[in-house]
């Protein structure tokens, strides 16, 4: 599940390059009680897989709860990084409900902006802004 | 210092046009009645700012002249058999109406957000039409608000306090006395409820008792709120009504509430995962109603069904006008989403997702929509103006949108930028330039120019009239020569 946040408006006002836009979209909100049974640890990495790709994020316990089995990663490149491209025939990939598997990754660490859209896309880009 | 005021927000789909800004020596310092989105914006949209236009040389991205990235992209342009021309959305219907010309001229496709937002609601309008109405009136007039599939709180914050539950209507009074009284309420309880898990005959706690008769909520006077979501967001915690709806199950929802207001029985205990007494309490709220109002975001055009869910919605509404009152709304994001489609619209005849590639316009989503095209590797460049796709596309469709040679034009140094071939540096459309923009109701308000745009900082309208010169006097000399 994806979406929009308060947090994420805010973060991409101040730069997408910013730490507050990283800290605020490179999450994934999880049930409490799912935390508890997968034993992650809130703000620890955790990898999300779905059949379009993978990526590393935090987990962040959700406080909108309770949802069990349903994540939410704010919008952004680290959400795209998984999302389906399908379209359906209108033009509008499935960017919500998107059946996804989650497990601890306490090893690997979150990709800045850059790392992600390097090692997506091999294009180097700025490092300065 | 002085200041500004009243000034248009550009930022979400609201237009809130009643913004006060202080500006101090060119800056802005001060920003009264936004929301922290809105203050974002107007406190830091200077920082991470891009001054000169980059062309990538190399593999790098290096400082260029206007002239040297206007020719780059003229020629990319040209050379270009189907180039796509996306974004639009946070910019003014002044510099769509030039990105459209140049669509024409250089028979590329020209694509809104729309097409990864409110697209399959352009579709499902399409289909059966829409029952709809200015924000004014709901304002004035609604007494039942429904937010279906969207979550204002984070996405359009003042929407709730301007138009719905806290705006005080000249026939509807603001709820927000009681929604204080409520959350106090709610913060004694939990306080409370704390306290007492300390007592050990407490902690197993038996199972709270089922509700019997009407949620009391529901029944209340003055204007109601009910919100449909997969989870409980933060507006979710403002309604009287919260109706928890599984994932990809709003189709078969709409369905259930048509039959209700239809007196019709339905044969199961549950209907998307609520239990369908609920629904029936809420679907006599419905029909009980003076003026009702349905406002729908992503949750139905991304999940399963897509135009078909809205167009379960607007029957939904359709079906409620035999009754009362109703209307919908789609609660569009960006703050000229709503002009790109309608500048789209009055140019070409078709909202978004149009293909100039056979010398007219051509409209078939799901064929000529932008992710579909970049899925299908059919593109040969692009121009991006106003948005991120990078950010934003499934990471398929990125691969082949950097693949190609793409140019941006953009006042943030964005994720899409910082894979770009040529990007243009912009001023920024309701601070630095002014313009037109239109409200998620299709009101068009004026956007202010606040402060100026630092030195050789142009506007989007501009940078395209000058793209569009310069491909035009490429295309000039190229034909000499060849003769």
């Amino acid at each position: 599940m994806t979406g929009r946040t308060i947090k994420q408006g805010v973060g991409k006002e101040h730069g997408k390059g910013s730490q507050d836009y990283l800290e605020n979209v490179a999450v994934c909100y999880i049930d409490p009680e799912d935390l508890k049974q997968l034993k992650i640890k809130e703000k620890t990495p955790v990898q999300v897989s779905t059949p379009y790709g993978s990526v590393v994020v935090r987990a962040m316990k959700s406080r909108r709860g309770p949802h069990p089995r349903l994540i939410f990663i704010p919008y952004g490149p680290w959400a795209n990084a998984i999302t389906d491209p399908e379209t359906d025939s209108v033009g509008m990939p499935s960017l919500k409900g998107v059946p996804a598997e989650l497990e601890p990754a306490p090893d690997k660490s979150v990709m800045s902006l850059k790392e992600l859209l390097e090692k997506q896309f091999g294009k180097e880009t700025n490092a300065n802004l | 210092m002085r200041t500004c005021k009243p000034v248009t927000c550009p930022v979400c789909g609201c237009l809130c046009d009643d913004i006060d800004l202080q500006v101090d020596r060119g800056k802005i310092v001060k920003v009264k009645n936004g929301c922290s989105m809105c203050e974002a914006k107007f406190l830091s949209y200077s920082g991470h700012r891009l001054l000169k236009p980059l062309i990538r040389k190399d593999g790098k991205l290096v400082e260029a002249t206007m002239e040297e990235a206007l020719r780059k992209t003229a020629e990319i342009l040209i050379d270009a058999t189907y180039p796509v021309l996306y974004g639009w959305s946070s910019t003014s219907c002044e510099a769509i109406r030039e990105g459209i010309e140049l669509a024409e001229e250089v028979g590329g496709v020209i694509d809104n957000t729309s097409t990864i937002c409110h697209g399959p609601s352009v579709l499902g309008i399409q289909d059966v039409g829409i029952s709809t109405c200015t924000l004014g009136q709901v304002r004035h007039r609604a007494d039942l608000i429904v937010y279906w599939g969207s979550n204002p709180w984070s996405a359009h914050p003042r929407h709730v306090e301007r138009y719905t539950m806290f705006s005080e209507g000249r026939f509807e009074r603001s709820e927000w006395r009681d929604y204080i009284v409520k959350t106090k309420s709610s913060t004694t309880k939990k306080k409370v409820e704390s306290a007492l898990r300390i007592a050990p005959q407490q902690k197993t706690g038996a199972p709270a008792p089922a509700r019997t008769g009407p949620c009391p909520a529901i029944l209340k006077e003055g204007r109601r709120l009910i919100v449909v979501d997969v989870r409980k967001t933060r507006t979710a915690e403002l309604a009287d009504y919260f109706i928890q709806v599984e994932p990809n199950k709003d189709y078969e929802l709409f369905q259930a509430f048509r039959a209700l207001i239809r007196d019709e029985e339905i044969d199961v205990d549950r209907v998307a995962g609520v239990p369908v007494d609920d629904l029936e309490e809420v679907a006599d709220a419905m029909i009980s109603c003076n003026f009702g109002v349905v406002f729908f975001g992503l949750g139905l055009t991304m999940s399963s069904g897509k135009a078909r869910n809205v167009d379960a919605a607007i029957s939904l509404t359709r079906d409620l006008n035999r009754w009362t009152k109703f209307v919908i709304m789609p609660m569009r994001g960006h703050f000229n989403v709503t002009g790109a489609d309608t500048v789209f619209t009055w140019q070409t005849g078709y909202p978004y997702a149009v293909d100039f590639s056979q010398g007219f316009p051509r409209y078939n989503p799901g064929e000529t929509s932008i992710v579909d095209i970049l899925v299908r590797r059919e593109s040969d460049a692009a121009l991006v103006v106003a948005s991120d796709p990078v950010a934003n596309f499934p990471r398929r469709a990125v691969e082949h949108l950097v693949r190609t040679p793409l140019v941006v034009i953009d006042p943030h140094f964005n994720a899409t930028s910082q894979v770009a071939d040529v990007v243009f540096p912009s001023a920024f459309v309701g601070i630095e330039t002014s313009g037109t923009a239109y409200r998620m109701d299709h009101v068009p308000l004026p956007l202010k120019r606040v402060v100026k745009p630092p030195k050789g900082i142009l506007s989007d309208e501009q940078i395209l009239r000058k793209i569009l010169t310069e491909v035009r006097k490429l295309r000039k000399e190229r034909s000499r020569e060849a003769v």
